[in-house]
């Protein structure tokens, strides 16, 4: 029971401008509230800073468990970031937008 | 689980086990781990808790039937399989057979931002998933604890911790969890708030530079366990927890005998030697011939198709057999006939569990009747004196419930010959012969008695032991008013004591003589008397017949006077018979 807000975002490289394209992977356990939380947050800083040149996966892992194996989830939710690399990984609701930045490299730490 | 917390009565009946197959492990505690629990090993570094975590997963595999999951935090699955091959099992094979899951969760602290609220189901959905994919009844979390160094939140972590024990519980696995041992604490984390069932400590302690393992359960709730510190070793087929108090004295007893190799030695313990499957402790000073008299009852044991297995750890196997063929022993048609095998090892090679380690495998390979260590005090060494005893004690006991005969050699030092050690020891042993040394007139001299030697009628003498080239007697010692005497002074004796048998034997003989002589002289009186006789009668019978002609004549004589005179008739006529032979005259 997939909720319709947690389908997979994408938004097509409607600029064309950045030829890097953002691939990151959202893992989620069922519907919880901070996946939910998640999925917002991380949808909504895309929006407004990767617009246009990013691809948001979610993996239910109550659904395809053998998928946690292979990114070494344990915290959920976490956010891979497969591309560009390195890999990254955040944990959390993303709800820390500064962290969340930092964390994709999207604003050097300071 | 808090109802087993409060029950008193019978504890063990009411709470299942899980056999761990760690040999001494489950003895100690009663059965095994408790089923369908979680269990917390903690110790320090290299400790043994991932091998012990390890084996608890493949025995269980292997043993009981149970497939197992195991949540490396630390290991890669190539390094753990790597690891537990030293111990001769064969973890990549139970994964292509799907007995055993291994998992490497890989957590890294610089890999990671934290941004908000998180659980750890997805550590949560892993287990699951390995769990149901082999059906698994046993878990390993090994080491739990790196997670506190890869999430930064404490908070979450310690609430995502209760409840993932909570929810192993529910799965009904039985989970050995382990984790570093802190400095105020159990755990650095304090693991032990959230795993109250069972907590395993082990411990690896440096005693005068030689380690030795040991394990203790802290804490098994519901049920009985043994509460003392057990060595443990880590050998070449696993861990073996060695329980002194565990081992009972009901092993089977032979009434068989076993001969020591020295007939005088046999007369001496009621005629027949040893019990079989006893144990017999040989004390001594330096050169006493403790080796020797050893080596006589392998020699003894061996010819008579015993196997015998000598762990030496003072000389080569060489060394003994050459020594041994000085007095007259041959051992080495015996080592090639597969009868007596030599074990040499320099007591400081390794630690005390080591050497036990290595004394149980080798006479668990070679299956031998008899048991020679010499000396059993060079161990000391690699040991303390509790240490020691404990281990003689686990010795013997094996050694016993295998029906296997032990000789001990121990070396005393001193003067006196019976010292701490041996008295701790002595009471353990079923025989116990001493060797001892006189020092007096210049030279040493050994003897030997039978201090004690149970269940048999035993020689109280002291015996004088002598060492020659055709091997070892035991020669009656002399004892009188100064003592015991022995060597020269025993031949000294001995020569005395001939002398005056001699001077007996000349007095004898003297007395002999006399006798004789005088019966000659008496014969030879008795001759010269008769010869005396003999003349003097002949010369009587010589007279008589004189006296009688002379009589014949006197009365012819007196007849012819009569007739001439005119005598009466009477005379006349009575004469005249008489008268006839005178007409012949």
């Amino acid at each position: 029971m997939k909720n319709k807000m947690m389908k997979q975002a994408r938004s097509g490289s409607t600029g064309g401008t950045s030829a890097k394209l953002w691939q990151l992977r959202l893992y989620v356990a069922g519907q919880t509230p901070k996946s939910l939380t998640a999925f917002s947050n991380l949808k909504t800083i895309c929006e407004n800073h990767l617009k246009g040149r990013y691809d948001i996966e979610v993996i239910d892992l109550l659904e395809q468990p053998q998928l946690s194996r292979g990114d070494q989830i344990l915290a959920i939710p976490t956010l891979v970031r497969k591309l560009p690399q390195p890999v990254r990984k955040i944990i959390g609701d993303l709800s820390d937008t500064e962290r969340v930045l930092v964390g994709l490299d999207l604003r050097p730490a300071n | 689980m808090k109802n087993n917390g409060h029950k008193s009565t019978s504890p063990a009946a009411h709470l299942p086990k899980c056999p761990t197959g760690i040999q001494g492990l489950d003895e100690i505690t009663n059965g095994g781990l408790p089923r369908g629990r979680p269990t917390l090993v903690c110790g320090g570094a290299g400790c043994g808790k991932t091998l012990l975590a390890a084996e608890f997963l493949v025995r269980g595999a292997m043993q009981f039937g149970e497939p197992g999951v195991f949540i490396a935090f630390e290991e890669t699955e190539a390094e753990l399989k790597a690891n537990v091959a030293s111990l001769g099992f064969d973890l990549t094979g139970l994964v292509r057979r799907k007995k055993i899951v291994l998992d490497h969760v890989y957590i890294e602290r610089s890999e990671i931002t934290e941004t908000g609220e998180y659980d750890l189901e997805g550590l949560f959905v892993r287990l699951n998933l390995a769990i149901d994919s082999i059906g698994a009844k046993r878990v390993v979390l090994d080491t739990l604890e790196a997670l506190f160094a890869g999430l930064p939140n404490e908070a979450i972590l310690r609430a995502e911790l209760r409840r993932l024990f909570r929810w192993l519980k529910d799965k009904g696995v039985t989970a050995v969890i382990t984790a570093e041992r802190g400095r105020e604490q159990l755990t650095r984390h304090g693991l032990e708030e959230y795993v109250s069932d069972c907590v395993i400590l082990l411990d690896h302690r440096v005693h005068d530079q030689i380690a030795t393992r040991h394990l203790r359960v802290i804490k098994y709730r519901g049920a009985l366990h043994g509460t003392n510190e057990f060595p443990f070793l880590i050998g070449d087929e696993g861990l073996s927890v060695l329980p002194i108090t565990s081992l009972g004295l009901n092993h089977k007893v032979s009434s068989g005998r076993i001969s020591t190799g020295i007939p005088r030695l046999d007369a001496m313990l009621g005629g027949r030697g040893f019990f079989r499957g006893s144990s017999i402790l040989l004390t001594g000073t330096p050169g006493t011939g403790k080796t020797s008299v050893a080596a006589h009852f392998a020699q003894a044991a061996a010819r008579s198709g015993d196997r015998v297995l000598f762990f030496s750890f003072e000389e080569s196997p060489n060394q003994i057999i050459r020594n041994m063929h000085s007095i007259g022993l041959r051992l080495e048609p015996l080592v090639e006939r597969g009868l007596l095998r030599f074990h040499a090892a320099r007591p400081t090679l390794c630690g005390l569990e080591m050497h036990l380690a290595t004394m149980f495998k080798e006479i668990a390979a070679f299956q031998p009747a008899v048991v020679i260590v010499d000396p059993i005090t060079s161990l000391l060494v690699a040991g303390t004196d509790s240490e020691t005893k404990g281990m003689v004690t686990r010795l013997i006991d094996f050694l016993k419930g295998n029906q296997v005969t032990s000789f001990f050699t121990s070396l005393t030092h001193g003067g006196h010959a019976l010292q701490q050690s041996e008295i701790a020891m002595s009471s353990l042993m079923d025989s116990w012969l001493l060797l001892q040394d006189f020092e007096g007139n210049g030279e040493r001299n050994r003897v030997l008695y039978v201090l004690k030697a149970r269940g048999m009628a035993h020689s109280n003498q002291v015996r004088e032991f002598v060492i020659s080239n055709r091997g070892i007697d035991l020669v009656d010692a002399y004892i009188g008013p100064g003592g015991v005497l022995t060597g020269s002074a025993r031949a000294a004796q001995n020569s005395l004591e001939r002398a005056a048998l001699l001077s007996d034997q000349q007095e004898a003989a003297q007395l002999k003589r006399e006798v004789e002589r005088k019966r000659t002289a008496l014969e030879r009186q008795i001759s010269g008397l008769r010869a005396d006789y003999e003349t003097e009668a002949l010369e009587l019978r010589r007279i008589a017949k004189q006296v009688g002609t002379q009589t014949r004549l006197k009365s012819a004589e007196r007849m012819e006077l009569g007739r001439l005179r005119q005598a009466d008739v009477s005379v006349a006529t009575g004469a005249r018979g008489n008268a006839k032979p005178k007409s012949k005259q």
